[in-house]
């Protein structure tokens, strides 16, 4: 029954024993007379809890979170980059030039077929729990990788190990079959199927780095978070998702008297404008990813004295469509590719980026660049008219398919189609309409082969050629053009077979000219650059190399001691 | 008998969602392992489908789910493959509990203030700057205010760090950013409410007992004109507690407003129903202390 409305309420009778204290003592109106109290009092509970963290020696803005930090499971640069200085292999990359220099090998043999490496495990080998680091340690963490039910993304790259790929594929059960032995147990023996040049580059590669069998057995899919023994420079202290890895110094490591830093903090930052906020403002020293920039500060950025940047193995490129009608025709495809200006989509859009002529970046080792894509407006008229379309009339509407990317890309991917665009309308009257989708979609779409032109890109695994121009091999998962050709998979595997560099570089120039300016399934458009962002006047060991890899371990404040501990 | 009759509707009603949740971010194009690489084998994707259950009928892989929530198990997340999405709410939600009660008590600190200065100097210049101020906090988005307030009060003044969360200063600007729309809403409604309430007749029989204004307008008027602002309060706080998108990605906070976004970009549908879950929780648990709360404050509202 409701009371009369007009009679006075009376707040000493609200009824306090229904709801508790609390939900009584916040709706007291006399409370309320001073709102700000609670706030207050709410503040002063929350600060004193506060337990802030030490800072870092050394923190590193490192890209959106890894998704893991488990050898088997990382494929972005952004984990790779975290799983580095965690897990070690035979070989680890060289902190200036990114090449193979010795890891938990001491030294190896090449036998004279080229066939057979033959590895040696260092002595002071030893996980950060002080045990041994043995042969059988390797040849546990290359089956796990190659153990079919892991399904591991990138086990292709031991491929070149003699029946990996059976083994993978499920074609042998028998692990006796792959080339890994383990003569002794400070000896690892991998026999290749093929002479393999940048085998060495593979042995550094975080997929293949020494993981430790006792703790993912007993731990299974949580084990990084089990405090398991490591065997890199780093050990893991924390990991708390978008907000950082903590990594603290591997006293065991075999040169644990070298790594630079006691404490590394990896900020997990996807948003631009934080990162360089963060950085502008002393919380972070090293901003070493392009994304994690916003594309519009770029040209204030490169005139500061931090600002680093170095050519690297990167590919930007558009993928065509192979199985629409309209573009079957190769003189149509070469049509599309010759009428793109890419100095001046570069000059517009990636001015710290080479326009790209190739598939495979300049400065790859063992590479003599073939024929590629040029710019001749004229001569591609000509071919669309040859293929049934002067002037670009009765050409089909086909679209350009992108993706949206979040946080780094800036519309980036968008600009460039609105550019190509322009230049297909104007050079061979064609129109083209620009797709847009979400990331997951946009992948789908393009493995799905439901486009007609796609934004692409590539990063090089490894320093050789081969890295780019298998994709486009016919049974390459990644080649997503529908393109197959059959000169172009016997290029690729005899150039894989043979051991005479010199032929060998001949055999993929052909191969390139074959991809870039006689079929052209795919259009180049630059080659990425690298970049850093970091007091050159306050820390030194971080370098640019081509495969933008960047050990931490190498990392001290400029005059610190080289081996401070 | 209220209390258990709501309480016992939100299981079928749970139920009910998280079906939805699990059954609509299928519906979309793209898996939760769909990389720029593609898998060695067909076999291989297959592999990793098989792993994580995807390969089973949706069905099917509902009743798995449900079977492990059952027993507080919510799954491995897809996208962090070494987390839980229990261990993912347990790390995140704190720090987003505490900057949306930060927020909250920012919002009703500055918003009660302000509303009840606007009402109570209805006309005034006073109510006209508070108004005023009031909608252009609604109007701004978060993704603008936190941005101006980084750039003056962090970078240019130096008085607050920019982003990252930890340290009680590295709270002030979040809050700031967050709680300020929610601010501008109380402030309105607070207006309104007072307004309306200063007319009503039982004021004037306050004012015809020759009580003394402040107290009719605290204890009498401020008490009814609370009434819409608690109503709002469920559902802001639901929104508050459950973290930002906006405010912690620009301030790199490691909440859970994040994964509410991204988790569905990335497809990871059991962080995903987790995260949903946790968001219908919180919504219906605080509509139904709303429910209670006005008992309290007006007591013509019965519950039974």
């Amino acid at each position: 029954m409701a009371k009369n409305p007009a009679a006075m309420p009376d707040p000493e009778n609200a009824p306090s024993h229904c709801a508790g204290a609390f939900l009584f003592a916040a709706i007291r109106p006399e409370r309320w007379r001073i709102p700000g109290g609670w706030f207050v009092l709410l503040l002063a509970a929350w600060v004193s809890g506060c337990r802030p963290l030490p800072r870092a020696d050394l923190t590193v803005l490192n890209g959106a979170d890894p998704g893991s930090l488990d050898p088997l499971l990382v494929s972005g640069i952004e984990e790779l980059r975290a799983v580095l200085p965690l897990f070690e292999g035979l070989t680890r990359p060289d902190p200036a030039t990114g090449e193979a220099r010795p890891g938990l090998a001491e030294r190896w043999e090449l036998s004279p077929d080229r066939l057979t490496y033959t590895f040696l495990l260092r002595t002071n080998a030893v996980w950060s729990t002080g045990e041994p680091i043995r042969a059988d340690d390797l040849l546990y963490s290359w089956r796990r990788v190659l153990e079919p039910t892991n399904a591991c993304q990138y086990a292709s790259l031991l491929f070149p190990v003699r029946g990996a790929e059976d083994y993978l594929l499920g074609r042998t059960r028998d692990f006796g079959s792959v080339g890994v032995k383990a003569p002794a147990p400070n000896r690892v023996e991998v026999t290749l199927a093929n002479p393999c040049p940048w085998f060495l580059d593979l042995c550094a590669f975080q997929t293949l780095a020494v993981v430790p069998r006792g703790a993912i057995e007993r731990f299974g899919d949580q084990w990084i978070m089990r405090n398991p023994p490591f065997s890199g420079a780093y050990t893991l202290d924390f990991w708390r998702l978008n907000d950082r890895i903590r990594l603290r110094r591997n006293v065991r490591h075999w040169d644990a008297g070298n790594t630079g830093c006691e404490v590394v903090d990896l900020l997990s930052v996807s948003q631009p404008a934080t990162a360089l906020n963060l950085y502008l403002s002393g919380q972070a020293d090293v901003i070493w990813d392009k994304p994690l920039v916003p594309a519009e500060l770029l040209p204030e950025l490169e005139r500061r004295p931090d600002y680093h940047t170095f050519p690297m193995l990167g590919s930007y490129f558009v993928r065509m469509n192979v199985t629409r009608p309209a573009l079957a025709d190769a003189r149509v495809r070469r049509a599309f590719s010759l009428a793109v200006d890419r100095e001046r989509i570069v000059r517009r859009l990636a001015p710290a980026c080479t326009a790209a002529t190739h598939l495979v970046p300049t400065g790859t080792a063992n590479h003599r660049p073939g024929e590629g894509a040029r710019h001749d407006p004229e001569l591609a008229r000509r071919l669309l008219a040859e293929a049934g379309f002067p002037g670009g009339r009765g050409f089909p509407r086909l679209s350009y398919l992108c993706d949206s990317s979040g946080g780094g890309g800036a519309r980036m991917h968008e600009r460039v189609a609105v550019e190509l665009q322009a230049m297909w309308r104007e050079q061979l009257g064609v129109e083209v309409g620009i797709r847009q989708m979400e990331k997951q979609v946009y992948l789908v779409a393009q493995r799905q082969l439901d486009y007609d032109f796609s934004r692409s890109s590539w990063i090089g695994d490894y320093n050789d050629p081969n890295t780019f121009l298998d994709l486009f091999t016919s049974a390459n998962g990644n080649n997503r053009t529908g393109w197959k050709h059959s000169e172009y998979d016997r290029l690729l595997a005899e150039s894989q077979r043979t051991t005479d560099p010199g032929l060998r570089s001949g055999l993929l120039a052909r191969a390139e000219t074959l991809l870039l300016a006689e079929e052209a399934p795919v259009l180049p458009l630059w080659f990425e650059a690298g970049f850093t962002l970091f007091d050159p006047a306050k820390w030194t060991g971080i370098h640019g190399n081509l495969l933008d890899v960047h050990p931490l371990h190498s990392i001290r404040p400029r005059g610190a001691p080289a081996a401070a501990h | 008998m209220y209390f258990l009759r709501r309480i016992l509707f939100l299981v079928p009603l749970l139920l009910a969602i998280s079906l939805l949740a699990f059954g609509l971010l299928r519906l979309a194009p793209g898996g939760p392992f769909d990389r720029e690489r593609a898998p060695a084998s067909e076999e291989i994707e297959r592999q990793l489908r098989a792993r994580y259950h995807l390969d089973e009928s949706i069905p099917r892989q509902y009743l798995r789910w449900l079977g492990g929530a059952v027993g507080g198990d919510l799954g491995l997340s897809l996208k962090y493959r070494n987390h839980s999405v229990s261990e993912i709410i347990r790390d995140g939600l704190p720090v987003s509990l505490a900057l949306g009660l930060l927020a909250f008590g920012f919002a009703f600190g500055f918003g009660v203030p302000l509303g009840f200065l606007a009402a109570v100097r209805r006309g005034s210049w006073s109510d006209w700057g508070g108004s005023f101020l009031a909608l252009v906090f609604i109007c701004v988005p978060g993704f603008v205010v936190g941005p101006v307030l980084v750039l003056v009060f962090g970078l240019k003044l130096g008085w607050f760090p920019v982003g990252l969360w930890g340290a009680p200063l590295q709270a002030v600007l979040p809050m700031v950013a967050l709680g300020l729309y929610f601010g501008g809403r109380v402030a309105r409604l607070l207006r309104e409410g007072m307004t309306q309430a200063l007319q009503s007749e039982f004021i004037r029989t306050a004012r015809a007992k020759g009580l003394g204004e402040f107290s009719i307008l605290t204890r009498h008027a401020l008490r009814l004109a609370l009434m819409p602002v608690v109503s709002y309060s469920g559902p802001m706080l639901a929104d508050l507690l459950t973290g930002s998108f906006v405010v912690e990605n620009l301030f790199q906070i490691p909440g859970i407003g994040v994964f509410m976004v991204n988790s569905s970009l990335s497809r990871d549908y059991p962080l995903v129903v987790g995260l949903v879950l946790l968001y219908a929780v919180l919504l219906l648990v605080l509509n139904l202390l709303v429910d209670i709360t006005y008992g309290l404050l007006d007591p013509r509202v019965r519950l039974d």
